[in-house]
């Protein structure tokens, strides 16, 4: 496509099923879009994303001839490259492609108002559509992978991610701020549901990473600083004191999680005999359980508070614990009463209902109780404890003795995962566990290119779950590795020569030195070291700097199509 | 004035603010509907042309998102957008509209709840400024002219310069391990900053008709010694010529800037 043919614009607008349909009258911006200057075409789709509404992408660009398409649905920064792939795959430079957020910054957040709503996404595809017509196709520099990977965590899901990535021969940093590697596998006592020793897996694992020839092991070192992007990092680490720096083509995160320490509840920290699940397995682990008489579990400590800025998920893991430790309990103390306090029982995954009937069998006692009544746990001058409790099943108050008393209590953040996400610019959401770029498109990726997460840092969940998300983290680390190349976003900044004066404003602004005055004294831009911010463009005293993609005119031409009413 | 719905035009950094953005869609945080988002690669691509211009198209408030100091996925971009927006809102309170209606905030991608909140603050602010002075069918036409010269200023070479390399004079030092003091610095800008905006509407005042100092001291507010002096710096670079003489009286008319 020449650049002087006349802009002929396709508009698909996405219902997202309910998430945008059942706000946004989808119909109503449909004819509204194509009321607008240069719209050819315009249509609704009930997923825009399905292989079904790519399809009708590709065969409206060709049917109708469009030179730009808009897609009016939910975030760029997740869809984005699903629907440019589309119109590449139709013969259309994917940067002739622009997208309207009605979704995440409009159905979903005016959910109340579907007036205001759709006149608001009627603007948003004006304001799309009035970019569009201005946009430009643009070629995609390559850049080298370093074929290395840098790990952040040395627990199952850091090493697992380790030596897979190690046996497909990359190199690879796993860097662990403890002394030994291993995470939460030191304390567990026997794992879920075959009774492995946690000892012996630890043991195997931690051989495997140390016997890897590509393995680069650095403990009690924390991430100091991070600098460059896919494909070149510069990690900093700091280590006792000393800092060093180390590249890496990708990063995995792989911090994992912490368990909540329910200090003011049930008497936690208060008497020795209340403890966390975590407590007791390293309890048993070290055969220091004694022989209490009763035993006394409660679920949902801290955790589905279902209040503001609480914690207010399901750990998912607790439940099954909780049952993997009666049974445990049971095998080596088969006269002691355990009783479990729940709210709701889950015990999801494979095998582990069956657990659960075991317990029955085995006389654990499961006792409901709900939110609005949950237990009272009284201590003894003596260190007992007493749980006075109202079965919801049975509807009575039961007063239960405790020798011990063992919290279920859900993993949390770590405290440096706050830090970690401001040095790799990578989000965490409310719940504070690291976010993904896409629930189901990219369960394992950062938003950010080359940056990939596992295990408990993501949210809680189980060692085979954690291991199973390592691998897919490893996998997904290994394809721009493996390829040795990457292509980089085509948006970077160009020298319009006529109109600079060589003044160097733009050299000194330029965060990447990418901007260098040639002979002539004219500032020239590496396309390749360019990131595209565009702060030069916003800076050049000459306006002789234009953005690919962000020209100000088409910046302009966005914004300003928002105003004057739809 | 109540039922008042400002237009407020967000530009919003792809790394931090709009994943903030994103993240209280997410979390289906609600915020009044009145924000219209672009989004760039960092806030430090918002050439203050850019929001000027949007003013001038009648927008009632501008607010410009960037990621948290130190979180910039540029590094700095956001720190330089600052500078920028420090000389806009002087720009914007000389023009009659105020300074007010722009806003620059910093936003991280998981502060979905903060987006939300200072979405819902700004529209709040706007609100009780009222509508734009340019916008509607009746527009205040000097505010008008005064945003056109504003933005004319932006855009050009001096105050860019400026701008662009205020944190190079204030923060580093140059060859002679020289800093200029921020104060100093910053009573310099207000000087350029004024001189510049009187330079464009003088400019803008004479592109369709030539006029004489008196004419333009009473448009401008200012004293007429004061207009010629501008007009003497403005012949200099090729601004303004004079176009003819009645009697005694010089009559000027702006030439076009490249």
């Amino acid at each position: 496509m020449s650049k002087e043919d006349k802009p002929r614009i396709g508009v698909f607008v996405c219902h997202c099923g309910v998430n945008i349909g059942s706000v946004v009258n989808v119909p109503e911006v449909v004819e509204y879009a194509k009321t607008l200057p240069n719209v050819e075409y315009a249509v609704g789709n009930l997923y825009t994303c399905s292989s079904e509404g790519l399809d009708k992408i590709k065969e409206a660009v060709k049917g109708h001839h469009l030179n730009r398409v808009v897609v009016a649905s939910c975030t760029p920064r997740t869809h984005e490259p699903l629907f440019r792939a589309a119109c590449e795959e139709a013969d259309l430079n994917k940067y002739l492609f622009h997208m309207a957020n009605i979704r995440e910054h409009c159905s979903w957040v005016h959910s109340k108002d579907p007036i205001k709503a759709t006149e608001k996404a009627k603007e948003t595809v004006k304001m799309a559509v009035a970019k569009a017509a201005l946009l430009e196709p643009q070629t995609e520099p390559e850049i080298e992978v370093e074929r290395s990977a840098l790990i952040i965590g040395g627990g199952v899901s850091g090493m697992t991610a380790a030596i897979s990535l190690a046996n497909q021969e990359f190199k690879v940093h796993l860097i662990e701020k403890e002394e030994e590697l291993g995470g939460k596998l030191k304390d567990l006592y026997k794992l879920y549901p075959n009774e492995s020793l946690s000892s012996e897996v630890l043991t195997e694992y931690v051989q495997c990473v140390r016997s890897n020839g590509n393995i680069s092991v650095h403990t009690s070192s924390t991430v100091k600083h991070v600098e460059g992007f896919i494909g070149n990092f510069e990690v900093t680490i700091g280590c006792e004191g000393e800092e060093k720096t180390l590249n890496a083509g990708t990063i995995i995160v792989a911090t994992g999680a912490e368990v909540f320490k329910p200090h003011g509840m049930y008497c936690y920290g208060e008497n020795k005999n209340v403890i966390t699940q975590l407590e007791l397995e390293k309890l048993m682990k070290e055969k220091r359980l004694g022989k209490p008489k009763n035993i006394v579990m409660i679920q949902c400590v801290g955790a589905r508070e279902g209040k503001e800025g609480g914690r207010n998920y399901c750990s998912r893991i607790c439940c099954a614990v909780a049952v993997k430790n009666a049974l445990n309990l049971k095998d080596v103390l088969p006269e002691t009463e355990v009783s479990i306090l729940y709210r709701d029982m889950q015990t999801y995954g494979k095998d582990f209902e069956e657990q659960y009937k075991k317990a029955r069998e085995n006389f654990v006692q499961f006792i409901r109780y709900d939110d609005v009544s949950p237990p009272e746990v009284c201590s003894q001058s003596d260190g007992r404890l007493s749980v006075k409790i109202h079965d919801i099943l049975v509807n009575d108050t039961l007063q239960l003795d405790a020798d011990l008393l063992v919290l279920s209590t859900p993993l949390v953040q770590q405290e440096e995962a706050k830090e970690l996400s401001r040095l790799l610019k990578v989000p965490v959401g409310a719940d504070g566990f690291f976010f993904e770029a896409h629930v189901k498109l990219r369960p394992v990726d950062f938003a950010t290119d080359g940056i990939f997460m596992c295990g408990t840092a993501h949210s809680p969940k189980t060692i085979a779950e954690s291991i199973t998300q390592a691998y897919a983290a490893a996998s997904r680390a290994g394809i721009p590795m493996a390829l040795g190349r990457v292509r980089t976003e085509a948006i970077t900044a160009f020298v319009d020569e006529a109109l600079c004066t060589g003044c160097g404003t733009c050299v000194k602004l330029c965060p990447y030195s990418a901007i260098r005055k040639d002979d002539e004294g004219t500032a020239r831009v590496n396309d390749v070291l360019c990131k595209g911010c565009g702060v030069c463009a916003a800076s050049c005293p000459e306006k002789a700097i234009k953005m690919r993609n962000f020209s100000d005119s088409q910046v302009i031409a966005e914004a300003t199509a928002a105003l004057g009413g739809s | 004035m109540s039922g008042f719905e400002p237009k407020i035009i967000g530009f919003l950094c792809n790394w931090c603010s709009y994943a903030g953005a994103d993240l209280a869609g997410v979390s289906r945080i609600q915020y009044p509907s009145n924000i219209r988002i672009v989004r760039v690669m960092c806030s430090g691509r918002i050439d203050p042309v850019i929001p000027l211009e949007v003013f001038v198209k009648g927008a009632d408030g501008v607010i410009i998102l960037g990621c948290h100091p130190g979180d910039c996925h540029y590094s700095e971009g956001n720190l330089y957008e600052e500078k920028k927006v420090k000389m806009l809102k002087k720009l914007l309170a000389l023009t009659g509209i105020g300074s007010d209606r722009l806003k620059l905030e910093w936003v991280s991608a998981s502060e979905g709840q903060r987006f939300a909140q200072l979405v819902t603050e700004f529209t709040e602010q706007v609100k009780k400024l009222g509508p734009s002075p340019v916008s509607g069918k009746n527009p205040n036409l000097k505010i008008l002219e005064n945003l056109q010269a504003a933005r004319n200023a932006a855009s050009g070479f001096r105050l860019r310069v400026l701008v662009g390399r205020e944190r190079e004079i204030t923060e580093k030092s140059n060859v002679y391990d020289e800093k200029m003091p921020q104060e100093e610095f910053d009573s310099l800008l207000d000087e350029v900053v004024e001189a510049e905006f009187i330079r464009h509407k003088i400019h803008l005042l004479t592109r369709d008709s030539s006029l004489p100092i008196k004419a333009l001291a009473q448009e401008t507010e200012l004293k007429p010694d004061e207009v010629l002096r501008q007009i003497v710096a403005m012949r200099r670079r090729n601004m303004i010529t004079i176009d003819h003489i009645e009697g005694t009286t010089p009559f000027f008319k702006a030439l076009e800037v490249e």
